[in-house]
């Protein structure tokens, strides 16, 4: 074999040792564990914060609220729909408060008039004619809204 | 004062020293594949059912799980409230051009031309810009990952910093993308973003750190008129299933084959 | 980060709709540098070879030229793409843990292949008698560099003159193949994507194949004539004959080609025919005017018609030196339409966003003009280091 030939296979065996080597010690852990992926990283995405909580706790303590939502047509609405995520409020009520939208607009992103939403499944309003001195909460409850 | 012979001696140790562990690691590189084949006999009995033992993920002991996506577009209101909450929850940038989830608005004009709008994903409410009699047909798509079983976006991922869970939903490593964007490109649907701030893709977990607490995922869990339904398509008494049962439900895209879990009730066939 | 002024500046200006995510073109001019760097080297490297294995005689001066500039430009080829990687520092990664569905990933290791097995190799062989032989005239570091670089093999005999061309001639006859793998495997990182129709073709890798052996070819002719003209030596006028015909040849076949595609789509007129016909008419300047009038239907004509008639040298030197700009700068802006124009249309195929290339930044013009740059910066070291015309001449007769 001539010289060349058997340095280049020498350089070349160093080379893809030293690669194996580095791989070695670059390739996480928990990788090829369930596939080509890091285990761990399941993991990682559980681990982020819960925002948006469980209806539940909040009709643990507003159970006035939770009477009167329950006959009227917002029932099955959580109230974070509305009142944003409560996972700071849960952990201290007094400071920090809910958002309480009273805006004709916020009502109507649900409730003024588009083709495109169903008749059967929400009442609409046009917004831009109906009673516009007012704001919706003054006549609906939002609670426990009447037509 | 070490003499001559000590260096030399103690270069040769390295030597072989240094040879050995390098040897020892290319050597069980190359044994590595073959693991598998001697731990196979051993893990045959329980062939039928996917072997996932490690404490340290807790869907392990859940693995019959493959979650879904059912959307009903005849009960989408178009509110925009799933956009928003998704985008509290997970903590996506509030720029109006990245989006998790976005509600889409279609509205088929009686001329046959066809108006599609989605202004700010559909957080702010949507407005109707046609007037309502130049409107033949107008509804509402809400759009996310379809958490694809054959998904387009983990085959072009270099590095497998993106994946299929063993439950069926897509998600991103953060701490492993490299931010190259080629899954942005292969998403036939438009579902992944490069995070602004992070500089890593970033897309929907079906809230993946909720569904595994045994909660909803935040779109559907404020969603006010139910349009949203989630499940785990294993389950026969699952809500997702039962929605598949009840409804004639089409995916986004079928001729891409790529094995899309979010199934539509009332998907016209204007949509894309 | 955190500044939007573009985005919202581009949100204005959307036409028809788009999904909220695509208003930002994630793959930028750097990404378009990417495959024409690329191209340049599989190009650059497969005129090579044919001097070498199809033993055309004509193109011997620019033999090494072709060699050193590929390995220039290889060197550089990576940098456009991980200079846009959100996370460049964990590039090692693709080379790491590849994923193996994944065209990205393997192209790591085509490329390493190609640099490490093929280029290199082929250099060396070709150079070793003469880092021998410097070795022993230099002083110095430079004494040390060339020492190391023959690897210990010191022979100088005509015997051992005539395995180094042995064995460079089976890795040309290797590289060739791998040249193809090099560009065409550019092409499939685009042709495989399937949610984008303007990409997704089977022709792509070949047309991709195509241009860089065209783009290759013109940056040959193009430092061939730079660097006699530095040198002050005279141009081999039947070289230059010879590598216009023969772009002359190839342009057919990549315009032929890239032809083939568009009739294709359009006569087939799928689903995504309406969106890429706009496509097309928002292309006007980059696509109608760069690539297909200056970039191909120019330097097909003034080539055609020198296999016909010859004017002067003097014309011809001229004639030659524009069209390989033309055609350097043409297959530049068919990148640019492969790249950029595949990310204009939503994937709705309702609508179009903007693309607006900013100054400064990591994705900014000047940073693509450093990857340009640097290239022959590279090369210039690389002529001086090791100049083809201080090559030794032992041959075997």
């Amino acid at each position: 074999m001539p010289k060349q030939l058997t340095r280049l296979i020498i350089v070349f065996l160093i080379f893809i040792s030293l690669f194996l080597v580095v791989r070695h010690f670059l390739v996480p852990e928990s990788f090829y564990k369930f596939g080509h992926y890091r285990a761990d990283a399941l993991k990682d995405n559980e681990d982020h914060q819960v925002k948006y909580i469980d209806a539940a706790m909040c009709s643990a303590c507003h159970t006035d609220i939770d009477s009167l939502k329950v006959s009227g047509p917002h029932k099955n609405i959580n109230c974070q729909t509305c009142h944003g995520p409560g996972y700071l409020h849960v952990e201290d009520p007094s400071k920090n408060v809910l958002i309480k939208p009273t805006e004709r607009a916020f009502c109507g992103k649900c409730h003024s008039l588009n083709a495109a939403r169903a008749c059967n499944i929400i009442k609409q309003q046009d917004i831009a004619q109906h009673n516009i001195d007012n704001k919706c909460v003054e006549c609906h409850n939002p609670h426990q809204p009447q037509p | 004062m070490k003499t001559e012979k000590d260096k030399n001696n103690s270069r040769r140790e390295f030597l072989i020293a240094s040879t050995a562990i390098t040897g020892g690691i290319v050597l069980s590189t190359f044994l590595n594949p073959f693991k598998s084949i001697a731990e196979a006999k051993s893990a045959d009995s329980t062939k039928d059912t996917i072997k996932l033992n490690d404490k340290n993920v807790s869907l392990a002991k859940d693995a019959e799980k493959w979650w879904g996506f059912g959307f009903d577009i005849e009960k989408c209101i178009g509110c925009g409230t799933c956009a928003k909450a998704c985008k509290e929850e997970n903590n996506v940038p509030k720029e109006p051009f990245f989006f998790r989830t976005w509600i889409e608005q279609y509205t088929e004009k009686n001329d046959g031309t066809l108006k599609v709008q989605s202004p700010n994903g559909g957080i702010d409410g949507q407005t109707q810009a046609v007037p309502s009699e130049d409107i033949f047909k107008s509804y509402f798509v809400p759009k996310t990952c379809n958490h694809c079983s054959k998904s387009p976006c983990v085959q072009v991922c270099p590095v497998g910093a993106t994946f299929v869970s063993p439950d069926g939903v897509v998600l991103v490593d953060e701490k492993y993308c490299i931010g190259c964007g080629y899954c942005v490109q292969a998403c036939p649907y438009g579902c992944r973003y490069i995070h602004p701030e992070k500089e890593i893709a970033d897309k929907c977990t079906l809230c993946y750190h909720r569904i595994n607490k045994g909660l909803q995922p935040t779109c559907v869990e404020v969603c006010p008129t139910g349009a949203r339904t989630h499940g785990n398509l294993r389950d026969k008494k699952s809500d997702l299933v039962k929605f598949l049962k009840e409804h004639n439900c089409h995916v986004l895209k079928p001729h891409l084959n790529t094995g899309s879990k979010l199934f539509y009730n009332g998907l016209s066939e204007e949509v894309r | 980060m955190g500044n939007f002024d573009q985005l919202y500046q581009a949100l204005t200006k959307v036409d028809g709709f788009i999904y909220p995510n695509e208003l930002e073109l994630r793959w930028s001019v750097l990404i378009t540098l990417y495959p024409y760097i690329t191209g340049l080297v599989a190009g650059a490297f497969i005129l090579a070879s044919l001097n070498r294995v199809f033993n055309v005689k004509a193109l011997k001066p620019t033999y090494e030229i072709s060699l050193l500039a590929a390995f220039a430009f290889l060197c550089v080829a990576t940098m456009p793409l991980i200079s846009h990687l959100g996370q460049p520092q964990r590039f090692y990664e693709i080379m790491m843990t590849p994923h193996l569905t994944s065209a990205m990933a393997i192209f790591g290791f085509v490329y390493l292949w190609y640099l490490m097995a093929v280029l290199l190799l082929e250099i060396w062989f070709d150079y070793r008698v003469d880092f021998v032989i410097w070795s022993r005239e230099k002083k110095g570091l430079l004494k040390l560099v060339y020492k190391i670089l023959t690897l210990g093999v010191m022979d100088t005999s005509p015997k051992s003159v005539r395995t180094d061309n042995k064995l460079g001639y089976i890795i040309t006859v290797i590289g060739i193949p791998s040249a193809f793998l090099l560009h065409g495997y550019v092409g499939f990182i685009f042709g495989s994507v399937k949610a984008n129709p303007w990409w997704s073709s089977v022709l792509m890798p070949i047309i991709f194949l195509f241009s860089a052996m065209v783009s290759g070819i013109a940056l040959v002719l193009f430092l061939y004539m730079i660097i006699t003209y530095i040198r002050k030596q005279k141009l081999d006028m039947l070289c230059l004959d010879t590598i216009g015909k023969l772009l002359f040849y190839i342009l057919i076949l990549d315009f032929t080609l890239e032809s083939l595609d568009q009739i294709h789509r359009i006569y087939e007129a799928g689903e995504s025919f309406d969106i890429i016909s706009l496509l097309m008419s928002k292309l006007f300047f980059s696509l109608t005017i760069m690539q297909v009038l200056m970039g191909t239907f120019i330097p097909l004509a003034i080539l055609g018609f020198f296999q016909f008639h010859k004017p002067k040298e003097k014309i011809r030197k001229a004639a030659y030196f524009i069209i390989s700009i033309l055609v350097l700068v043409g297959i530049f802006f068919m990148r640019w339409n492969v790249v950029i124009g595949g990310q204009l249309f939503s994937k709705s195929f309702l609508g179009f966003t903007t693309y607006k290339i900013g100054l400064i930044g990591r994705e900014g013009l000047i940073m693509s003009i450093v990857w340009i740059i640097v290239p022959f910066i590279i090369l210039t070291f690389l002529l001086w280091f090791l100049p083809p015309w201080k090559k030794a001449h032992i041959e075997d007769k």
